[in-house]
């Protein structure tokens, strides 16, 4: 038998057992929030914690700038209520002219016997931060799980697409910009319905990619949202075409775009409603039953254009 | 005068609530807006290598873990990745507090700012693996004002630990 002395000091395990214990547990967690996305429930309840204190950190922040709209002065108040009044007035032929055909292009589409397009009905959310995250270029909003937002809704705001929401907590949710590196937004130009999917780069620009050398884009082409996703309800502006580089040395041409919206922007932005997914055939309902709950995007897209083929 | 350990001035123990009301300080000042400005240091990490160096059986691991997670969270980064950092380095400024706290605070300073770095090449190199970009060379300034600042915290933070100067000639210390 080996006896030893009790130890004068309670220390608890050692150092080093400690160390790769927390290392071993840290690096699993991001292995298996980066691969597989299931650790939202743990994300939820440790924001439960945080998010009342970064509230209160804002909180002065929010207030100053509350402040300095209150004292702006009653001219300039009523030269923007002036303002918008003449903005509406401008618009309202146009809208008036906008519900008339929409009713007529519903009525048409009945006629062909082409499902109807999904109304955007949207919802106001105001930002509340930036994430702090110097990796990701992420939006906080004020409307979570209480007002029914779901992830993957896109975000608008009153030039086009911002983003689309990625994370939900109970009072505020997530918002992934198109600039953000891995976000893709599927889209066609205006001009000519040359369709693509665009690119965020991560440094505030969108690249429109798989784009062949030859193919007619021009510098100033309008890029809209494709809609073939099932994500993004077709239509809505997403970038401008800036520079077209052609290297007969590459396939493809490297194209850059500026984002329509004001995605960099602090102000109010839209959450769309989700779009409406279409039932599949009845051939590929068993196989999209087994594949529901792989929550990878890639795989859903695949096997929509599987669904498609 | 100096709060060293060639000093020959005694510190009152440390209060464990106010270890505490620092760490969660500091979480607070990260999570103020001005914290996305570029050149911010990380005050969670400042401070928690503050209490590892100084109170290395009060604050360690467990807590960089506890405080990484809710950085992660509030960041809306990967997560684990604050986690991963923050739990290093309470491991190296432990073990290297008996160390540093031989030096003179200038360069005790000298001795903080890898340490700061080590925080920040941790999480470049968790992100690049998981697929992100470099965000720039404004990433690595943090440490830098961080470490300038280990002279003013070193004297904020020790604050309630002072006690009066007494001169009595009888007292053998």
């Amino acid at each position: 038998m080996d006896h030893q002395p009790p130890p004068f000091f309670k220390r608890g395990p050692a150092p080093l057992a400690l160390l790769s214990f927390y290392l071993a547990l840290s690096i699993a967690l991001a292995v298996v929030d980066a691969r597989f996305r299931t650790l939202e429930i743990l994300r939820q309840g440790i924001g439960a914690v945080t998010q009342p204190l970064q509230q209160i950190a804002q909180a002065p922040a929010r207030f100053l700038a509350d402040a300095g709209e209150r004292i702006s002065t009653a001219t300039s108040a009523q030269d923007d209520n002036d303002r918008l009044r003449r903005e509406r007035l401008e618009m309202a032929p146009q809208l008036m002219r906008t519900q008339q055909m929409e009713a007529e292009n519903a009525r048409l589409r009945r006629l062909l016997g082409v499902s109807e397009r999904q109304a955007g009905n949207a919802h106001v959310a105001e930002v509340i931060r930036t994430a702090r995250d110097p990796f990701s270029r992420r939006i906080v909003i004020d409307k979570g799980l209480q007002d029914n937002v779901v992830a993957g809704q896109p975000v608008i705001d009153d030039a086009g697409i911002v983003g689309q929401v990625t994370r939900v907590f109970p009072f505020v949710s997530e918002v992934t910009l198109i600039t953000d590196k891995d976000q893709a937004v599927p889209v066609q130009i205006v001009r000519n319905g040359l369709r693509s999917v665009v690119f965020g780069l991560g440094d505030g620009r969108l690249e429109l990619r798989f784009i062949p050398a030859n193919a007619d884009v021009q510098e100033g082409d309008q890029l809209v949202t494709s809609g073939i996703d099932g994500i993004f309800l077709p239509g809505f502006p997403v970038a401008t075409i800036t520079r077209i580089e052609r290297d007969s040395a590459y396939s493809f041409a490297r194209i850059h775009c500026a984002p329509t919206a004001g995605v960099e922007n602090f102000s109010e932005v839209m959450l769309l409603d989700e779009r409406k997914t279409k039932p599949l055939p009845d051939e590929l309902s068993e196989r999209s039953d087994d594949d529901s709950r792989s929550t990878d995007r890639g795989s859903r897209l695949k096997k929509r254009r599987a669904g498609r083929d | 005068m100096q709060p060293t350990f060639s000093s020959s001035r005694i510190l009152l123990p440390v209060k464990g609530w106010f270890v505490v009301l620092t760490l969660i300080g500091a979480l607070f000042l990260n999570f103020l807006p001005i914290s996305a400005w570029p050149g911010m240091p990380d005050w969670v990490a400042l401070v928690l290598v503050f209490w590892s160096v100084r109170e290395s059986r009060r604050v360690g691991m467990g807590w960089g873990f506890v405080l990484g997670l809710a950085m992660d969270v509030a960041d809306a980064s990967l997560l684990g990745q604050h986690a991963l950092a923050y739990v290093l380095v309470a491991h190296v400024s432990s073990s290297l507090s008996k160390r540093i706290l031989w030096f003179p605070l200038l360069q005790q300073q000298l001795h903080v700012l890898p340490l700061l770095l080590l925080v920040q090449f941790v999480q470049i190199g968790v992100r690049l693996i998981a697929g992100a970009s470099f965000p720039g060379f404004a990433y690595f300034v943090g440490p830098l004002i961080g470490a300038i600042l280990w002279l003013p915290l070193t004297y904020a933070l020790l604050l309630p630990q002072y006690q009066p100067v007494e001169r009595d000639a009888n007292r053998p210390i």
